[in-house]
């Protein structure tokens, strides 16, 4: 009875507040947008009896997929949103591997200290870190006024609104996902290694690029993970840094749902949006559980 | 052998840089005179004053933090429950559904979340407002609860429990006495993990917010779409400061803790 309870009540929970909408989500994703009220068609009419659910299934299509495949401003979306957190979590691993790096060779008694300093910004708001770099990114900004100082540039650069901002922001605000995971794994790599693949003549580089990058590899495969599936979705950074240029996927969601309120199509957007999102997921579930297995 | 060299130095200097001037920059412009915020115009508190005499945002603010309270409450209790499932309760109906729903809301845009929940309570007729947002922090805050105490269930040793029971305790009480206590530190962190979830989200409580409560990131969000703003800058400056006091008192007690813990150990060890 207890552990009925116990396994109940989480699960009811799950499947009334995750489950069921997302199954919501696809039913509409089906369905034909209308000026009604919920603004879509069929609605199930359980009162008709079975003659309503039979008319309710028969009013289901795929239209909207069609639809997204169509209009090409969908597909430029989902490949620029692929491309944008692909390069974005390449930028952040080469930003954030040094740093991993130093605070594992850093001595002992720093390190409590490091990691209170990579984890602050974590707990800080999300929105608050994207909203500090548009004062400093702007064109009459800090970054503008400092280049414009030390006479590198002779007229402000257009950086705030284009994808550049963007990728700065992810690798802003995602940097901690990158350097927790490598500096896991680098922490507990033996020295002794090092020692002697430069005992047997390798040079330090050599010896880095031969032991460490390898060793490290799982941290850097997880760190990759944590920062490409968020970045996907992501609908704060491409709305406050990116411009009208920048296509996002998380941003053409949130446009036709709250802009256009085409529910039928946002739902549609979802779905193929989880859709792409399902192969990196696996391929970072597997990574994690061959790293359990490893250790265990 | 490790050696601590210029390029490890100059790394973390240039890292800690990155990751701590904008901040520095935002706290230092919500003490600027001028309404421009780039040019600097003397040292002045005064966007401090016309932040606590703007009422929206006091409201919003009152909102956040009451979700926040209750949601990341709700969402410890639950998590907690479900991690005892996916620890203990060993093999059940619909057992692979269970652990799929905990894990899936970790990776799933927020976007969709925020949709989904969106058109559950329009479908079902709830009216949107402070319920509903509490309900989704909920829902996706504890998943988080759950990952944080199942990694610490994983590890705990059995057997205290075990000698709870034999000693006449019922479940509840070894649970109470024994599990609670030992797995205090990480209930507590799913506690603060969802409570600073629910504060600083803006996405699902943009879809599930109705016109009568707004919440504090939907006001920030709204505001600084039109540009930087003094009065931004002084709100973010509160509410950073206020985190980090709160982080790093939570690492100094957690610290104390766990050199209390080993001292305890040592003891009993030596006990026995």
């Amino acid at each position: 009875m207890r552990r009925w309870l116990l396994i109940g009540i989480p699960y009811l929970w799950l499947l009334a507040l995750f489950l069921v909408p997302f199954l919501i989500v696809l039913k509409i994703s089906l369905s034909d947008v209308a000026l009604a009220r919920p603004p879509y068609l069929p609605q199930l009419d359980l009162s008709a009896g079975w003659e309503g659910i039979k008319t309710f299934f028969a009013g289901l299509d795929f239209d909207n997929f069609v639809f997204l495949t169509t209009d090409d401003l969908y597909w430029r979306a989902y490949i620029s949103s692929v491309q944008i957190a692909g390069l974005a979590t390449l930028f952040t691993l080469l930003v954030g591997y040094p740093i991993a790096y130093g605070m594992a060779m850093a001595p002992d008694h720093w390190r409590p200290t490091l990691m209170l300093l990579v984890i602050l910004p974590f707990w800080t708001s999300f929105l608050i870190r994207v909203y500090s770099w548009m004062g400093i990114l702007s064109s009459e900004g800090l970054l503008n006024q400092f280049l414009l100082w030390i006479g590198l540039i002779d007229q402000p650069l257009t950086i705030l609104n284009t994808n550049v901002a963007v990728y700065i922001g992810i690798v802003y605000t995602y940097l901690p996902f990158m350097i927790l995971p490598i500096y896991a794994t680098l922490e507990k790599m033996d020295g002794a290694l090092l020692e002697a693949a430069e005992d047997l003549g390798c040079s330090r580089l050599t010896a880095f690029w031969l032991i460490t990058i390898p060793l490290s590899k799982q941290g850097i495969i997880a760190g990759c993970f944590l920062v490409f599936i968020p970045t996907i979705g992501e609908f704060v950074i491409p709305s406050l840094l990116g411009g009208s240029g920048t296509l996002m996927i998380g941003k053409i969601l949130w446009e036709e749902f709250f802009n256009n309120r085409d529910w039928p199509v946002a739902s549609a957007v979802a779905v193929v949006l989880l859709l792409i999102l399902i192969v990196p997921i696996i391929l970072f579930q597997r990574n994690e559980q061959k790293q359990r297995e490893r250790e265990g | 052998m490790r050696r601590f060299t210029w390029f490890n130095a100059t790394a973390l200097t240039l890292g800690f840089a990155f990751l701590y001037l904008p901040m520095i920059i935002l706290i230092t412009y919500s003490f600027n005179e001028s309404k421009l915020v780039t040019v600097w115009a003397g040292f002045s508190t005064k966007w401090y004053g016309e932040l606590l005499g703007n009422e929206s945002f006091l409201d919003a603010a009152w909102v956040t933090v009451q979700v926040a309270v209750v949601s990341s409450t709700i969402a410890t209790v639950l998590g907690t429950m479900a991690a005892l499932v996916l620890v203990r309760a060993g093999r059940f109906a619909g057992r692979t559904l269970f652990s799929g729903m905990i894990y899936a809301p970790l990776v799933m845009p927020e976007v969709i979340t925020g949709l989904s929940l969106l058109l559950l309570f329009i479908g079902i007729g709830l009216d949107r407002g402070i319920l509903t947002i509490i309900l989704a922090h909920t829902t996706f805050s504890m998943c988080f609860v759950s990952v944080v105490v199942s990694s610490r269930l994983v590890s705990f040793d059995r057997s205290l429990e075990e000698a709870a029971l034999d000693l006449g305790c019922t479940p509840f009480h070894a649970f109470r006495l024994v599990t609670l206590p030992i797995i205090a530190p990480a209930v507590i962190s799913g506690w603060l993990l969802a409570f600073t979830l629910s504060l600083d989200d803006l996405v699902i409580a943009s879809f599930t917010a109705g016109p009568s409560a707004t919440t504090l990131p939907i006001k920030i969000f709204s505001a600084v779409r039109l540009g930087v703003s003094p009065e931004i800058n002084a709100l973010s400056t509160i509410m950073i400061a206020i985190v980090t006091v709160g982080v790093v008192a939570a690492s100094l007690i957690s610290k104390r803790a766990s050199l209390a813990q080993q001292r305890d150990t040592q003891a009993a060890a030596r006990a026995a």
